[in-house]
Formats: structure tokens, sequence, C-alpha cells
């Protein structure tokens, strides 16, 4: 059992504009770009558990070049709103990094 | 192995934002080089719609001035133009007219007398509606149509701004232009595509060097990046010596703040990089093709930001064990008793009131309850924050809840707890929630016909 945080170098979260925020997840390598970037636990249902998303608004691109993904999803509260937490969406990709990949 | 560009467009990318820190050696070298243009971001939405909806800088004058007065030194010296786009962090009138106004003084003070073109984008409310009325403005998901109720909203409306204005100002003459809104591609992308480099090549690396050395590999810290941009192929380069690009390094750019890694939709097309290829053609330099730029109808995406309810806060520090042993159970009862005290001081005339308590140490950034199990911290912060009709409203509401946020026992508490305000007054007005209320584009038969560009000749305001 693996998880995000153990088959990526790098993830990250930031704003993609006011309305959009984006997850780019940097695979250690290609094995693990082949292994796990269609994985369903990367898919819009946890985005939707841990954030909210609406799944039908999560776009899931891989990128095989870097072996990477992007994941991003429309804003379920507006950026800087009454209850904003998070302004520019930098320290999201956390609640990411437990994810278990089976 | 991509052929290098012929006859390349040298352009001269100080940093990622005016007001972050150009360097004078790193400016020196790009000129060295034969930098043909000096171009810069200067703003984004990424920090907020309080910038849009205030027409303030995010940036401090003294960053902006120091960077400007080493760009405006350099480019007179070299006689190159300076274009900057989204000016004043928003790119509204008010944000471009702060920038202007710095302009001008740097340049007397240097004794230059740059011929200034001024790009203003901002649109009134009428111009939106009359716009949307006829049909020419659409929704970009997440949005759904717009209605004037949203537009009136907003303080201030800006549309962003292709390359065509800045070209046209180039054109006329222009020094320097400082842009209103404009995409943070356009403004590095304006002086290749009017020389005649490549569209797909110009657009793309417009992207790649938007947030300058960010693209770049740093053994030191840095700001910017020189690019070369040919008909076909583009090259990017730090302007720190000591620093390198990789294909790894530019190609990730791609993904930098974009909800698409291979699309990106500018005014008048879009740029569809899945088939670039990035290669390594010297130890310090990256040599980019294959990116296609799609020609499409013109459209401006429009941003608009209004202001909403107010806001109070309150901060005190814990390191009671009793709390810490306890924090959720501690929220909980504390967002009971100051919901209560509210109802019961203020009543009614408190209207729909929020509050919000965040603890910092804990959960704050998310909100979530914690992982059972998860050790308590050594301390925490309790930011109190409520959310009223009126500044005043939630001055009251924070006063209202000030003793029992000072002073609430948990049960295991043998004497009343005093925790740690931060200040004095404890209450400190926040102002007003501010909001993006936009997420359309509209469509233009010509690429200027929301512009309006004025002009500031400082050459002919001397003879005068």
């Amino acid at each position: 059992m693996a998880t995000v945080q153990e088959v990526c170098s790098v993830v990250r979260s930031k704003n993609a504009g006011p309305y959009w925020v984006t997850f780019d997840l940097f695979f250690k390598g290609p094995e693990e770009f082949e292994r796990y970037a269609q994985h369903p636990a990367l898919g819009p249902e946890t985005f939707a558990r841990l954030y909210g998303a609406d799944p039908a608004m999560v776009k899931h691109y891989p990128v095989p070049s870097l072996n990477m993904i992007k994941i991003s999803y429309a804003r379920t509260s507006p950026q800087g709103g009454e209850v904003e937490r998070d302004m520019h969406r930098g320290q999201q990709y956390v609640r990411l990094l437990p994810v278990e990949l089976n | 192995m991509i052929p290098s560009p012929t006859n390349p467009v040298v352009v001269l990318v100080p940093s990622g934002s005016l007001g972050a820190g150009v360097r004078p050696d790193e400016v020196r070298y790009g000129i060295d080089q034969g930098a043909q243009v000096i171009a810069t971001d200067a703003g984004s939405t990424d920090s907020g719609a309080a910038y849009l909806a205030k027409g303030i800088s995010k940036n401090n004058r003294g960053a902006v001035k120091r960077d400007l007065t080493i760009l405006m030194r350099a480019a007179a010296e070299a006689r190159i133009p300076i274009v900057v786009g989204t000016c004043g962090q928003a790119g509204g009138d008010l944000n471009l007219e702060w920038t202007r106004d710095i302009v001008v003084e740097v340049a007397g003070e240097l004794n230059i007398r740059p011929k200034i073109a001024l790009l203003h984008s901002e649109l009134t409310r009428e111009t939106v509606k009359a716009r949307n009325a006829a049909g020419r403005v659409r929704p970009l998901p997440p949005m759904g149509p717009l209605d004037d109720g949203t537009v009136d909203a907003c303080d201030h409306i800006v549309a962003a701004m292709g390359p065509e204005p800045f070209i046209a100002a180039l054109e006329q003459g222009a020094d320097i232009v400082l842009g209103g809104r404009t995409t943070d591609t356009a403004v590095i992308a304006c002086f290749p595509l009017m020389k005649g480099a490549g569209a797909a090549a110009s657009w793309h690396a417009g992207k790649i060097s938007e947030c300058g050395a960010q693209c770049t590999v740093k053994t030191i810290d840095a700001s910017g990046v020189l690019l070369r941009i040919g008909t076909d192929c583009f090259e990017v380069e730090p302007l720190a010596t000591a620093n390198k690009c990789t294909p790894h390094s530019v190609s990730e750019h791609m993904l930098y703040e974009n909800s698409d890694p291979f699309r990106l939709i500018e005014p008048g097309g879009v740029l569809d990089v899945t088939d670039a290829q990035y290669e390594q053609v010297d130890p310090r330099v990256v040599r980019v093709a294959g990116a296609v730029w799609e020609p499409r109808p013109y459209t401006m995406k429009l941003e608009g930001a209004s202001s909403g309810r107010f806001q109070t806060i309150m901060l005190v520090g814990i390191q009671d064990p009793i709390v810490l042993n306890d924090l959720d159970a501690f929220h909980d009862r504390m967002m009971r008793v100051l919901n209560d005290r509210v109802r019961a001081t203020i009543g009614e005339a408190a209207g729909d009131f929020h509050i919000s308590l965040r603890l910092y140490g804990w959960n704050a950034v998310s909100g979530e309850k914690v992982p059972e199990g998860t050790p308590a911290p050594r301390e925490v912060g309790v930011l109190f924050v409520a959310t009223a009709a009126s500044q005043e409203m939630a001055t009251q509401i924070a006063k209202a809840c000030n003793p029992p946020f000072f002073h609430m026992y948990m049960p295991a508490h043998p004497e009343m707890p005093s925790y740690g305000f931060a200040f004095t007054p404890a209450d400190i007005e926040r102002g007003p929630v501010y909001e993006f209320r936009l997420n359309h584009v509209v469509e233009c038969d010509r690429p200027d016909e929301l512009v309006r560009t004025e002009w500031i000749d400082l050459k002919l305001e001397e003879a005068a």
C-alpha cells in the first residue's frame, strides 16, 4: 500500500484564476506515473470528499513527459470570501498527501 | 534537434512582477546580450479581489519605484522600450494611474523624457451591461450567464488585453507602455509579434517567462530571464549567469497556475503545447518548439470585484493544557457561547451575522476535524472573525463576544481562565470582504474597441 506522499517527489496546489484550484502531482519516476496516474483514488470522488468539489467539475490531465498529473477543480467558495482560510490555495495539497493508492 | 531561431527577437523579462525586485546586474547582462525590449507583468488576480475593488497596489510604492528606476535607466541608455502589463496589481484605472505617477516621478529624477502610452482597459458597468444585453458576454465555467445585478455589484471591472494595443502604442513611438489589465503572456508576446516572430513561439515564450526566473534552476537567488524568439522556436536563458534552464524547469512552468497544462486560452486564440519539445542546447539555455497557435474570434476576459459585508477580528493565544487537550470541544463550546451571547445582547439588530473561529496550530487552514489521536499542540492562536452588514455591527458583535472569548470556562477549569489577547483594543476592524464577481468573456470585433489609449509625452511637455 502506498500513499500519494510516498510515490510523488513534489505535490503542490495553487489558484488557477479566482475560480479554479489546481494540483500538480509529480511522480518519482515513469514507473510510479504508469502505475498511479489513473488511480481511482486520484479521481473526482476524492476531491469531492476532501474539498467538497463537484465531481463533474474535476479535470484530470496526465502529462507523461513530466511523469506528472494535473488535477483541477472549480472552487466551491469564492476566493477571499467570508469563510476564506487559504487565499492562494497553496496549503490544500497537504490533505492529499496521506491518500492511499491501493 | 531543433534548429536555432533565425533573426530572433530578444526580450528581457526582468522579474515575475514589477516591484518584486529586479537586479541591476541581471538587467545589464540582458542588455549586453542585445535585448530589444524590457517586458514585465505587474499584477495578478492571485492575491484576491481587494486590489481591483479598491484600486490599490499590493506592492509597496518604494519597491515599484526602485524597480522602475533600474529599468527606465537601462532602457533609456540602450534606447529600447519598456512594456508593463496589469499595472498596480489589478490593472484598473486607479492602479494604472498610481503606476503612471511613479513613472513620471522617476523620469524627472533620471532627467529623461520618455513618450508614455497608458492603455486603459477598465470598463464602466453600463458598457458591460450593454454588451451583455447584445449577447456578447459569455460565461466561463463554473459561472452561469451574467445578470445586471452582478455587474452593478462590482466596484471596478476590467477586461484583459491582448498584445494588439501594446503593438499599436509601440508603433506610434511609445518608449514606455503602461497597460491596464493584460494577460500575463500578452505583455511579453507583444514586441516579438510586432517584429514578425512566430505566433506560437511568441505566446509560448510569454507563458514560460511570465513569472521571470521561476522557470529556471536557481543556484543563486535571481529574478529574470532572456528570450530569443524566432519564427518556429524560442530560447530561454536565466539572466543570472550562475543559473540555468533545463527542459524540466522550462516545461514545468507551463503547468503553473493553469487549470489545463496543454491549452492556454488567450484573446484571439488558443496556445496548444501538447506537442511542444524542450531541448538543452547549452548548459544554461533551453530551446523550445512545437507549440501551435489556433486563431479564434477575439474575446477579452472580464474581471470584476465587489465589496461585500464587513468583518471585525480578535486574536488570542492559548497555552492552557485544559483547552489544548480538548480543542474540538473548546471550539464547539465557544461557538455556541458566542452565538448565544450575540443573540442575548444585540438580538435582532445583529441581523444575519456570522462568527467563525480559526484555531491556528490545530486546524485553521482546513477547518476540518483533525484525525483521532492527534497529539495536543504546545499552543494555539484563535482567530475570531465576525461578519455583519456594517462595520459598526461587526465591531459591536466582537465587543459583545469579548468577555467569553477572553474567559470562557471549560468543565475542568478550577477557576476563570484568561486567554492571551495580542492587542488592545482587542477588536480590529478589518473592512469589507472583497470578492471577484465575473468569470466571463466579452466578444470583440476589434482588439482595441474596449481599450482607451492616453499619451503622456514628456518631451513635448518639456518643450511646452
